[in-house]
């Protein structure tokens, strides 16, 4: 007689734990052939609220820590993706990847995440510097993290998308609420597992799964979001996304035509350059 | 002025909020960050088990055990006495803590319970926490829980005039309440969880000496952060400098958040290392705390036995 | 001045917790060590092996290989072959997951590495666990982030390699020396060739069995014991690229003379007689921590140590009081002794340097004050001291002492404190206390010393770069600028 095996729930990420969405709803998430893979949660715009909400409460702590801090701990999440690299390639491979794509994508978001993880204490040394007034006086420019990042995800690459968009917001000491991949969002749940065992803490990363046509409006109109990451929005979602950034004036990143590549400059769309004059005298 | 010769020797002639804030000025400033260094370094001091064991003892014969709660009855001051006296039932070996501390109704029922003991009764008095009241009203308190039999009297600063920069409404309150309290010794708790700054703690340590306190007190257990190690550190780097312009011996009382014995043995050496061997005594240092005295058990427990104790065996109060 | 002070009724507890000793059963030292060539430790070809002691306790520990001239061609030859077949070519970011690797071991071993740290050395356990040993973790991470990112250090150039790193490390710090040299060193893609001090070598030992363990390819560290005759081959070899040195500065000239003429691209860092300048506004309790830390932290035996205070003469009496106040609460003893302040001095021969400098000082008309302390009866130890009425031109306010002595000068204006701070051919370092944050800039523009500290001394950062003007050295190690000295570009 063969086993039957133990289904799991996919649930939302938010504060470091994993509700279900407050509206009780869920959705299918298929594979390459329209199969049922699992049922993961449908999020509403409550859920949105609540995640914003932790997200910000989370922002002193995260931004209070040391880039050192920060670095190593994000390297702590490469590890853990490391050691679970075989989940992700079977929900890659579900999701119509070969096996050998599957793998690549993966063993490039480990080394992505570590490549980002070594910025957390250089960063301010390429972006900010002293600046050479005309004058008595000190002064410098040192990058600041924007606060809490609203993060659209693109649909595909499941892992690599989500990995290249989140950690240069996460960097700098952001906080972040992520809209997943909506046909893929496995990945992006399994990885929220990785960031809760790996020291992250909660409400630096919040991850909500459901449709983006019914959470992008909230996202883009939310009055306590200091940034949106719309890279990986549709070029209708993007454009909501602008017309409600409008309200408090949020920054927007807008999609491009880099692929899922990695630069600091990336991070830099995240910071507010804040600048400091002091005079020298006795 | 009924204040000590020596300690009005360093307060300028006229006592005005003028003279006394450039009087406070003359304090160094303080490196908040220097100060918490200071106290990381001095908590990694390792203690083993006989230092450890002649530590727990004193910091139980320093504890001034306490309850201030709304809720306070004659019985929960009845018992938590009789805990005061005779801390564990089991062992005899453990001393009486310092005193009990009360509101100012409870007061009798304190004294009575602590009769022929070495346990002193303290009240809490001008009006705590908040003592936003006439001094007037805060005097007449004191007068009443001096004649109801306390030993001693732990007052709080009006903070509000203190950040208003009204000193001398601050130092006149502190003069006054010392007079009123006869031969009951004051302590003067200065809320350093409100007054934020190390520099205004340090200010305050010192107008409060000035004026008379037998004893600063870090916090009323009302309000966070209570006591902490960087405050402790500065308020007896205060009491030195004091202690060395007028050879007056002002006490220290970390009060509120201290909660484990560790934390406790922390502040022990803190103590000790920044004002020496002579004060290891709870003539002038004091912990204001409740569930700290459950720990020390625990841990006198531990020594004893060498088995890691659990909070069964002891009594809640 | 001392004012009668009231007894308490109640006697006070005399509380004595000297003696926790930290156990040293987590050290694994081996009887005796070969040298670390291409991956595996060998024997020297010279057959010669030296012991290394503990100097607390003058026990020896082990006995390491004494690198001839044959054993470093062939340690060199090894990270020749490796940069131009492994190291050299491999992508930045294989390389950098080699150095997390490294940097991640040594935080798991790190309580180890800091008992070595202390029984081979002499400093307490408490700075090798809680100062030494977080910063080397922190170089290796810090410096592994940057192996795949050299584009960006630096605007405009497209940086490469050396080569083969030749590095001599002195005895103070040793593994903290090794990480400022080998992390950066191998970010940038050289390979390396390193000779740890000759009475300090365990702890380079082990983190070439953890390099080994890590599974970086062989040749790409290399580690040669031995004494001067070792670092001398090694910084004269024809094919090393690139010399590293921290010691002190008449070795370095030494070297410097030797290379002149050669290739080699070379750094030093090298010693210091740093002025520590206290303002009457400074934050007294707080000055006073920073400036027993500044001359006690690890015996004096630091290059940038505060061994000059000048203090304001309108504060002096009162602050050389709270000095030696304090000083009398030092413990000094037992490195092993989780309460030990002030360890061993790290040798017989450096214990005769500051007994003669000392006494020297009191010869010259200093007023030597030292605490009341016993000092264990066998081992290398020295009583903190300060000198006062100490005159510029005393020997004690003009040579490095590198030990627990410091000279107590005074000045009148922050002028006169410039010029005296400055009034020196080293310039490695220097510390200002002052609540006056315009002072503190307008004091720092006018040092002519590589790091200004400024309310806080001896404070140490991966990302912060450290080195020296003058005759202390050239060079920064730390930072995005200590990649420099391990990289090269084509202008334009």
């Amino acid at each position: 007689m063969s086993r039957l095996d133990v289904r799991k729930t996919y649930k939302l990420y938010i504060g470091g734990k994993f509700p279900r969405s407050e509206s009780g709803r869920s959705y299918p998430a298929l594979d390459a052939d329209g199969e049922v893979l699992a049922r993961v949660a449908q999020g509403s715009r409550k859920d949105l609220r609540d995640a914003v909400r932790i997200a910000r409460e989370a922002v002193s702590g995260w931004a209070g820590t040391s880039g050192y801090n920060r670095g190593q701990i994000m390297y702590r999440i490469a590890e853990t993706l490391e050691d679970r690299r075989g989940t992700f390639v079977e929900q890659l491979s579900a999701g119509g990847a070969t096996k050998k794509a599957a793998e690549s994508e993966v063993a490039a978001s480990i080394d992505r995440m570590v490549w980002y993880a070594g910025w957390a204490d250089k960063f301010a040394q390429i972006y900010g510097n002293l600046n050479p007034v005309a004058g008595p006086f000190f002064n410098i420019s040192a990058p600041e993290p924007t606060g809490v990042v609203g993060v659209i995800v693109p649909e595909e690459p499941a892992l690599l998308g989500l990995i290249s968009r989140l950690a240069p917001v996460m960097v700098p000491g952001n906080t972040a609420v992520v809209l997943a991949s909506e046909r893929f969002p496995m990945p992006a749940i399994t990885f929220t597992e990785v960031l809760n065992s790996s020291d992250v803490p909660g409400g630096v990363v919040n991850v909500l799964t459901g449709f983006k046509d019914e959470l992008v409006p909230w996202l883009a109109d939310h009055m306590d979001i200091n940034a949106v990451d719309a890279g990986g929005a549709s070029p209708e979602q993007a454009i909501r996304v602008q017309e409600g950034a409008v309200h408090n004036v949020k920054r927007v990143v807008l999609p491009s035509a880099n692929g899922p590549g990695q630069s600091p400059y990336r991070i830099a769309a995240f910071t507010e350059t804040k600048t400091v004059w002091h005079p020298k005298g006795l | 002025m009924t204040l000590a010769p020596a300690r009005t020797s360093i307060l300028p002639d006229r006592i005005t909020t003028p003279t006394l804030r450039s009087f406070l000025r003359s304090v160094p400033s303080v490196d908040e960050v220097g100060a918490n260094e200071r106290v990381a370094a001095l908590s990694t001091r390792s203690i083993k088990r006989e230092s450890k064991r002649a530590a727990l003892d004193l910091i139980t014969r320093m504890i001034d055990l306490t309850t201030l709660e709304g809720k306070d009855t004659p019985g929960k001051v009845a018992q938590m006495s009789a805990k005061a006296i005779r801390p564990d039932p089991l062992d005899a070996s453990v001393p009486s803590v310092a005193a009990v501390c009360v509101y100012p109704n409870m007061v009798r029922y304190a004294v009575e319970a602590t009769e022929g003991t070495s346990v002193k009764v303290a009240s809490v008095a001008t009006y705590f926490p908040s003592g936003l009241v006439e001094t007037d009203l805060k005097v007449e308190e004191v007068s009443r829980v001096v004649r109801l039999g306390a030993d001693e009297v732990d007052m709080v600063i009006d903070r509000g005039a203190f950040l208003g920069g009204e000193y001398f409404k601050v130092f006149d309150e502190i003069r006054r309440v010392k007079d009123a309290c006869g031969d009951a010794h004051l302590k003067v708790i200065l809320e350093t969880g409100e007054l934020v700054t190390l520099d205004n703690v340090r200010q305050a340590s010192l107008l409060a000496m000035a004026a008379g306190a037998d004893f600063i007190k870090t916090s009323t257990g009302k309000v966070q952060p209570a006591a902490t190690l960087p405050v402790t550190l500065v308020m007896l780097e205060a009491i030195r400098d004091f202690m060395d312009a007028t050879g007056v011996v002002v006490g220290m009382k970390p009060a509120g958040g201290i909660r484990t014995a560790k934390d406790a043995i922390r502040y022990l050496v803190v103590l000790n290392e920044t004002l020496g061997e002579a004060w290891m005594t709870p003539d002038w240092f004091r912990f204001g705390a409740s569930t700290l005295l459950n720990d020390v058990l625990m841990q006198i427990r531990f020594l004893q036995t060498g088995r890691y104790s659990s909070p069964d065996y002891f009594t809640k109060d | 001045m001392a004012i009668e002070i009231a007894t308490p009724a109640t006697p006070p507890l005399k509380w004595d917790y000297a003696g926790s000793k930290e156990s040293a059963d987590i050290a694994n030292i081996e009887e005796r060590y070969g040298l670390f060539i291409d991956g595996e430790f060998v024997s020297p070809k010279s057959k010669k092996y030296f012991p290394t002691i503990n100097p607390a306790t003058e026990e020896p520990l082990a006995e390491v290989a004494e690198a001839g001239e044959a054993d470093v061609g062939d340690a060199v030859a090894a990270a020749r072959r490796a940069y131009a077949e492994v190291w050299g070519p491999m992508d930045g970011a294989e390389r950098a997951k080699y150095v997390f690797r490294i940097a991640r071991m040594i935080q798991e071993r790190s309580r180890e590495l800091a008992v070595v740290e202390t029984l081979d050395g002499g400093k307490p356990i408490k700075e090798s666990r809680d100062v030494d040993l977080p910063l080397v973790a922190g170089h290796f991470f810090y410096y592994a982030g940057w192996a795949d990112k050299l584009e960006y250090a630096f605007p405009g150039i497209r940086p490469r390699p050396l080569g083969v790193a030749g590095q001599v490390i002195p005895w103070n710090f040793p593994l903290l020396m090794l990480a400022w040299k080998v992390a950066p060193a191998l970010a940038a893609g050289n390979t390396v060739v390193l000779k740890p001090a000759e009475t300090t070598p365990l702890t380079a030992l082990m983190v070439a069995q953890i390099a080994a363990e890590a599974g970086l390819p062989p040749g790409v560290l290399n580690v040669v014991t031995g004494a001067g005759a070792t670092g001398a081959a090694v910084v004269g070899h024809d094919d090393v690229d690139k010399v590293a040195f921290t010691g002190s500065t008449a070795v370095g000239k030494l070297i410097a003379t030797q290379l002149a003429g050669s290739h080699k691209k070379l750094t030093l860092e090298l010693g210091g007689k740093a002025a520590h300048v206290i303002f009457e506004d400074a934050p007294l309790d707080q000055a006073i921590e920073g400036v027993i830390n500044g001359i006690f932290f690890n015996q004096g035996h630091v290059c940038c140590a505060g061994s000059r205070l000048l203090v304001q003469e309108n504060i002096h009496d009162r602050f050389v009081d709270k000095l030696k106040r304090r000083l009398s609460t030092l413990r000094v003893g037992d490195p092993m002794d989780k309460n030990t302040d002030v360890g061993a001095i790290n040798s017989r021969a450096q214990l005769e340097k500051i007994t003669e400098l000392v006494d020297s000082g009191r010869d010259e008309g200093a007023e030597m004050f030292q605490p009341d302390c016993v000092l264990p009866d066998r081992g290398f130890f020295f009583k903190p001291t300060l000198f006062t009425n100490v005159a510029q031109s005393h020997r004690i306010a003009q040579e490095e002492i590198f030990g627990p002595v410091l000279s107590i000068l005074s000045f009148r204006t922050p002028e006169e404190a410039v010029e005296k701070a400055n009034n020196t051919p080293y310039g490695l370092s220097a510390g200002v206390w002052t609540s006056k944050g315009s002072r503190i800039l307008w004091m720092a523009d006018r040092l002519q010393a590589g790091v200004v500290w400024a309310n806080t001394y001896n404070k140490f950062d991966p990302a912060s770069p450290f080195g020296g003007y003058k005759e202390s050295g050239f060079g920064r190690e730390g930072g995005r600028h200590g990649l420099l000295a391990y990289m090269d570009w084509d202008e334009e």
